[in-house]
């Protein structure tokens, strides 16, 4: 039901973007990908996440596609969110990464 | 409590230390919005599974939106699978046992269930570690 919700959404609601840079000592590894995923699954908004402007694109909700994404310390994290409560979820999403996911 | 509305995950190994081990991580990166339980070894200390240890943790992890089974070896599996036979009719269809390995399948399985996530979908991601 959510996806439906989802794929509507980004039809009404214009895509949001932004990006930064990766903090903590081990990048996204296995603990970040998992507060990420939880996070990102507090919004209704498709939220995705790539290591370059032009993607390729993973979906943020998706603990395995987070971790295969490997992002090291020092990558730009870029994001893609639409929905209704994208403003909300990519400012959350932002601050995750600039707080080093609460370990730095 | 408050977790109860997720779905329950279940860690069965042939090592109590790797199933507790596997608890212990998930409590950690998870965090407690998800009822868990762990069993592993025999009766008697030993290494494997067996079905009321299945059956108890089952019953521990219980959630009305169903539980997920990790497990890791042969026997874990067909135990399992047994103790999923052996439950009331009404808890049997909202149980599964899923094809992923134990520990990365047990995080990510309460990963997507911490997030309110259905059975179905908790199933498929850590599914997706063999996919």
């Amino acid at each position: 039901m959510h996806d439906v919700n989802a794929s509507r959404a980004s039809k009404t609601y214009p895509h949001l973007t932004a990006s930064a840079v990766l903090v903590n000592p081990v990048g996204l590894h296995a603990r970040p990908s998992v507060k990420l995923t939880q996070c990102a699954k507090g919004f209704a908004a498709r939220i995705e996440l790539a290591l370059a402007p032009e993607g390729p694109w993973t979906d943020a909700k998706s603990p395995v596609k987070v971790m295969r994404v490997k992002a090291p310390q020092g990558a730009t994290l870029h994001f893609r969110v639409s929905g209704s409560d994208g403003e909300a979820a990519l400012a959350a999403m932002l601050a995750l990464v600039h707080d080093g996911f609460g370990e730095a | 409590m408050s977790n109860s509305g997720n779905v329950g995950i279940v860690i069965v190994s042939h090592s109590a230390k790797i199933a507790e081990g596997a608890a212990d991580m998930v409590r950690q990166m998870v965090g407690n919005a998800v009822p868990l339980a762990w069993t592993g070894g025999d009766p008697e200390g030993g290494l494997g599974t067996n079905v009321a240890g299945i059956l108890e943790a089952i019953e521990l992890a219980w959630s009305p939106a169903g539980v997920a089974i990790l497990v890791d070896l042969g026997g874990a599996e067909t135990n399992s699978e047994m103790a999923v036979e052996m439950l009331p009719e009404e808890r049997r269809a909202r149980v599964v046992v899923c094809n992923a390995p134990v520990v990365e399948g047990a995080v990510i399985a309460a990963t997507e269930s911490s997030g309110g996530s259905p059975l179905s979908a908790v199933q498929r991601s850590a599914e997706e570690f063999y996919a």
